[in-house]
């Protein structure tokens, strides 16, 4: 699960008129770019940035899901989100092996993000709170998630581009098992239709703004289109999401957060409120509720399991000094 | 006969709940793949085993209402897996007495008089034999690893050895499905279980103590009391909402 809303990418290319040009005539004739491809530095160094972001998003996005795993109220789904939160690890996986044959290692990946170099997608620094807030991950946070990775199944990139494809089947999969748990709770008890809105109240707002800043002031948008790295402007994305959420919402019973939301029959869209970009950018930076507990959990796994890595490195080399000896 | 079922299914769930805790936490993202993926195989056992329990309790209790509406004093699973995770090591050492315990048993049970255990069976024996095969290398590794992975891996058999003794006693109830062959008899799966673990332990270098007092108890319900905080977590939200559907 991410969205867009790339932060801090450096696009800028030392590479001749000529070879941008013969790289941008590719692009537009819709050919996938491969690794060994020869490629402008700009476009790696974005790539590299965007997917190890994913990436990292769907690692940490597993600590606010598995919050709720020993708690489930029931077997199946406990059983069901065990399961996704493990399809986000692999998420997690594909993207870095992804992501590593632009010539950037895993390890150094997580180094980036442990130290607060690299970041994740900000809705993860929010916490879950009850039992619903699973099902508005899944439906909202999924739901924007795979708004945005949609295009990404063409991004001129073909490694990444082939994971996303794989990644929406269970992306879709997960978001419909969120509405199912939304359903189920608007449809029980008053405690639970209680919850249910108040997860809503909670993951509205930040679920917008997983498409990033308005595209006035997004920076990255102009050359990250023109590559087809994204095919889709973060209002667009964002404008999409809302108008297929809200009647979502009202099937459910539920209020969407935004006294300003009307349709807008001349757009065919709904018009919404301001978004709190103040919050936003405070959340990016580390302000948020859940920013340092999140890395501080990431944190505390790698360093209590670094002595697990170092035990399978050294067997792996007793091992293989053994089988030498062996063979002379 | 349900009471001996029920001691199987609170086996797989217990040992499943905790697997579960470290998804998201573990020492590799490998590892944040696997673990859950033997917990989902543990959970998927309980659930089957359940529902079979509680169809032939005849009592109206389903899969949740067993697993989220008794108390501890209620739990029939062995000590073994109740057990905190401790560190990587003990965790995976867990989990190969444990496998190493059921592959043969539902090896075993593909022979069972009762259609739904033959059905776990069947597909338990190829998990546990996975499981076997992800433990033990673990148990290898970090046995004939670096040094502070060979003292965990020590410290990790002290803590448990305490614990394997339970796994091949039966309870009346356990003995009653036995002798209706419903489920093997345990105490004839020692020898099996004796061949994986000096297998594994062989490998890594390790010794399994001489002189363990066995701990038991959680057959008749008398557990250690790691179960109690397991199950308050496990229960909470469902016994908060009475009555509701998740």
């Amino acid at each position: 699960m991410y969205s867009q809303g790339l932060i801090g990418a450096d696009g800028r290319s030392e590479e001749t008129p000529e070879f941008l040009a013969a790289f941008q005539a590719r692009i537009d004739a819709e050919e996938k770019i491969e690794p060994k491809d020869a490629m402008p530095e700009g476009y790696r160094r974005t790539l590299i940035r965007q997917i190890g972001q994913h990436a990292h998003s769907e690692i940490v996005g597993m600590l606010p899901e598995g919050n709720w795993i020993t708690r489930a109220p029931s077997l199946k789904r406990k059983a069901a989100l065990l399961a996704k939160v493990q399809d986000e690890g692999g998420h997690g996986l594909y993207l870095y092996s992804a992501a590593e044959t632009l010539g950037v290692t895993r390890d150094e990946m997580t180094e980036e993000l442990l130290d607060g170099r690299a970041k994740y997608s900000s809705i993860f620094n929010y916490p879950t709170l009850s039992w619903a807030d699973i099902g508005c991950i899944g439906w909202l946070v999924d739901g924007a998630a795979i708004m945005n990775q949609i295009p990404l199944c063409r991004c001129s990139f073909g490694p990444y581009a082939r994971a996303m494809i794989r990644v929406c089947k269970e992306e879709s999969f997960h978001q419909r098992q969120g509405y199912e748990i939304m359903l189920t709770l608007t449809r029980g008890t008053e405690a639970q239709k209680e919850m249910a809105q108040d997860a809503l109240d909670r993951w509205w707002w930040p679920s917008l703004m997983m498409f990033g800043p308005s595209d006035a002031d997004s920076q990255h948008s102009d050359q990250s289109m023109a590559w087809k790295i994204k095919r889709f402007t973060n209002d667009e994305l964002r404008q999409k999401f809302i108008d297929a959420t809200v009647p979502q919402a009202e099937y459910l019973g539920l209020k969407v957060p935004d006294p300003e939301l009307a349709w807008n029959a001349e757009k065919n869209g709904y018009d919404h409120g301001p978004i709190d970009w103040d919050e936003f950018w405070r959340v990016v930076k580390g302000g948020g509720p859940m920013n340092r507990e999140r890395i501080a959990a990431r944190r505390k796994a790698w360093e209590e399991g670094a002595w697990v890595r170092e035990a399978a490195l050294a067997h792996a080399e007793k091992r293989a000094a053994r089988t030498a000896v062996a063979a002379e | 006969m349900h009471e001996a079922l029920l001691e199987l299914a609170d086996d797989h769930l217990i040992l499943g709940h905790r697997l579960s805790e470290w998804c998201g936490h573990a020492p590799m993202l490998e590892e944040d793949l696997a673990l859950p993926n033997m917990a989902l195989d543990c959970i998927g056992s309980a659930r089957t085993l359940y529902a079979r329990a509680g169809e032939l309790e005849g009592a109206g209790r389903d899969e949740d209402a067993l697993a989220y509406r008794r108390g501890e004093r209620a739990f029939r699973n062995c000590l073994l897996v109740e057990r905190e995770n401790g560190d990587f090591a003990q965790t995976m050492l867990r989990q190969l007495m444990f496998a190493a315990f059921m592959e043969p048993y539902w090896h075993a049970a593909l022979g069972s008089t009762d259609e739904a255990v033959r059905g776990v069976a069947g597909k338990a024996t190829k998990e546990m034999g996975y499981h076997i095969r992800h433990a033990g290398e673990w148990v290898i590794r970090l046995g004939d690893g670096a040094p502070e992975s060979t003292l965990r891996m020590g410290r990790a058999v002290e803590e448990l050895a305490p614990y394997a003794d339970e796994l091949f006693a039966s309870s009346a109830a356990a003995r009653a499905a036995e002798e209706a062959g419903v489920l093997p008899e345990r105490e004839a799966l020692r020898p099996a279980w004796e061949a994986v673990m000096s297998d594994v332990m062989g490998q890594a270098g390790l010794a399994w103590p001489d002189d363990v007092w066995p701990q038991t108890g959680g057959r008749e319900g008398r557990h250690t009391e790691a179960l109690g905080h397991l199950l308050a977590e496990m229960q909470s939200v469902h016994r908060a909402h009475p009555g509701a559907a998740w």
